[in-house]
């Protein structure tokens, strides 16, 4: 009886699995497709690579994502872990539960809200849309996360620890880079790597603030993919997928080391 | 005392971020609500919101909304359940993370491909006799792509809320004679709530707020409100009544946030 529903409940599994990969193994497949559609495969081939790399253009869309991907989440980074660092300095509850509340506002709000309140506040600012408009909102929608991120580190930690520095006759700028920033450095990294992916992969809100003229991927491929289907793209996704696979196990590797620490700490 | 001037230089950079873009975009976009198109302050726009039109369309965006959540539930459920048991269901869980951080425009370009006239479920479904059909720019294939994209979102919260289940809570409910099912109605469940109530709050806002599905894999048929707050801001400009139907999703969203966890306390 129990190795029998077992057996269903693998077979179950084994479906989700299939439908979560299917469509991105698809693909990948028809990446090689000589044919040029995504049904009926003719041929193997690297034509779509080989033009995917001679598209100067796309290749320039590829380094403003990862412009904008890396400083705004280096810069959340940097602004989240001083938010998070005053955040836990309130002693008061319900400072701090509200300082909470507001961090959350553009976490829980959709992308078209954020995306079109952020669209009346650069045009009312000055602010051309174009690189940075889109730099400004990744960064503004990543500090939460990375403050997310950050502050369990920090309440975990007690501050006698900081206290026994200062008494040792620590600076504050000694206490907070020897002392503070090592030991939540764990959660530093996690939020700096969600950051990261949260600005490749948005695209609601990169939509709406960029101007003519400057484009991320995510909001590329909606261009191309609204005009149809075009192997180019599927050779895209192929090598963002592998990239994406990398990432998740350096992520895997950081939580693992961080999630370790944690528990010992915790138990 | 050199504490308090040490937080507040730690404060500024955050505090300036909660200004400008968390509580100055949601005041303009209350302002610009009040603004029809030629930029005369009126309440036309509230007006024309409670007109059939809109009011269908709210309501269309709600019934999508809640297939789509109640569909990602009925699928995340028993995934998750069926994860908690298995051995390693860290990675387990973790595989079923990584297709959500494959860039959602791909994600809903492999369906064009697949739910194309030509693509593998027509046929799939030539192969087992229906015959092919027109799948793309249907209900159905958006509401199926939605499911698709939202249902690691959906397995998350509940595999956590499973996962810290104390399992002699099941074994006291098996002595006590409950059948399977009756342990799941009245301990599973009820211990798990929390965790699809999370859930539904992940799934359901996002879901009311979708624009590039509609117009990727509905091909413009469904209108949510998402689309309507795109359509408004960058297609028609009528910035006046785009933030009117903003005004109206956020305090959608407010409600339903306090609706999911008022009954939280109550548990």
């Amino acid at each position: 009886m129990e190795n029998k529903s077992s057996s269903f409940a693998n077979i179950f599994l084994v479906l989700i699995f299939f439908i979560l990969y299917a469509p991105i193994f698809y693909l990948i497949f028809y990446s090689f497709n000589s044919g040029g559609t995504m049904s009926g495969f003719e041929g193997f081939t690297f034509d779509w690579y080989r033009e995917l790399f001679q598209d100067t253009r796309l290749l320039i869309i590829v380094l403003n994502t990862l412009v904008i991907a890396l400083l705004s989440a280096l810069i959340a980074t940097i602004i989240g872990v001083f938010g998070a660092i005053s955040i836990r300095s309130y002693k008061k509850r319900r400072t701090r539960n509200s300082l909470l509340s507001l961090n959350n506002v553009l976490i829980v709000s959709p992308d078209v809200i954020i995306g079109a309140s952020f669209l009346i506040l650069f045009t009312l600012a000055g602010i051309q849309l174009g690189f940075y408009s889109v730099l400004l909102s990744h960064i503004a929608f990543s500090i939460p996360i990375v403050v997310l991120m950050v502050l369990p580190k920090l309440l975990e930690m007690s501050s006698s620890l900081e206290d026994a520095a200062r008494d040792l006759g620590a600076s504050n700028w000694n206490v907070l880079t020897k002392v503070t920033l090592p030991y939540i450095s764990p959660g530093i990294f996690a939020g700096f790597f969600m950051a990261l992916t949260y600005s490749l992969d948005d695209f609601a809100v990169t939509f709406f603030v960029t101007g003519n003229g400057f484009s991320t991927l995510s909001v590329e491929i909606y261009s191309l993919a609204r005009r149809g289907i075009s192997l180019n793209i599927n050779a895209l996704s192929t090598i963002m997928f592998i990239v994406t696979i990398l990432l998740v196990i350096v992520y895997y590797y950081l939580t693992q080391r961080s999630g370790t620490k944690g528990v010992g700490l915790r138990r | 005392m050199e504490n308090k001037t040490l937080r507040s230089l730690y404060m500024l950079p955050y505090a300036l971020w909660i200004i400008l873009f968390v509580i100055a975009p949601i005041l303009l976009v209350v302002y610009f609500s009040f603004f029809d198109i030629e930029g005369n302050f009126s309440l036309e726009n509230y007006k024309n919101f409670f007109t059939a039109t809109y009011l269908q369309m709210t309501l269309n965006s709600f019934w999508y909304a809640f297939l789509i959540t109640l569909f990602s539930l009925l699928v995340a459920y028993p995934t998750a359940y069926v994860l908690t048991r298995t051995k390693h269901k860290q990675l387990w869980l973790l595989l079923i993370i990584v297709p959500s951080w494959i860039n959602l425009l791909l994600k809903a370009y492999a369906f064009i491909g697949i739910f194309g006239t030509h693509g593998a479920a027509n046929q799939f479904l030539d192969w087992i006799g229906i015959g092919s059909r027109q799948l793309l720019f249907t209900d159905f294939s958006f509401v199926f792509v939605a499911v698709y994209i939202f249902i690691p979102f959906m397995i998350l919260p509940i595999f956590n809320a499973l996962d810290n289940l104390n399992p002699s809570l099941l074994y006291a409910s098996k002595d006590l004679g409950a059948s399977k099912w009756t342990t799941f109605r009245r301990v599973i469940f009820p211990l798990t709530i929390d965790g699809v109530k999370s859930g539904c709050q992940v799934v359901f806002i996002p879901a009311l707020s979708l624009f590039m599905l509609t117009r990727l894999i509905a091909g413009n048929r469904v209108i949510t409100l998402g689309t309507a707050i795109e359509q408004q801001f960058l297609v028609t400009q009528n910035w006046g009544m785009g933030a009117t139907i903003a005004v109206f999703l956020i305090i959608i969203m407010v409600g339903f946030m306090a609706l999911t966890s008022l009954r939280r306390r109550g548990v």
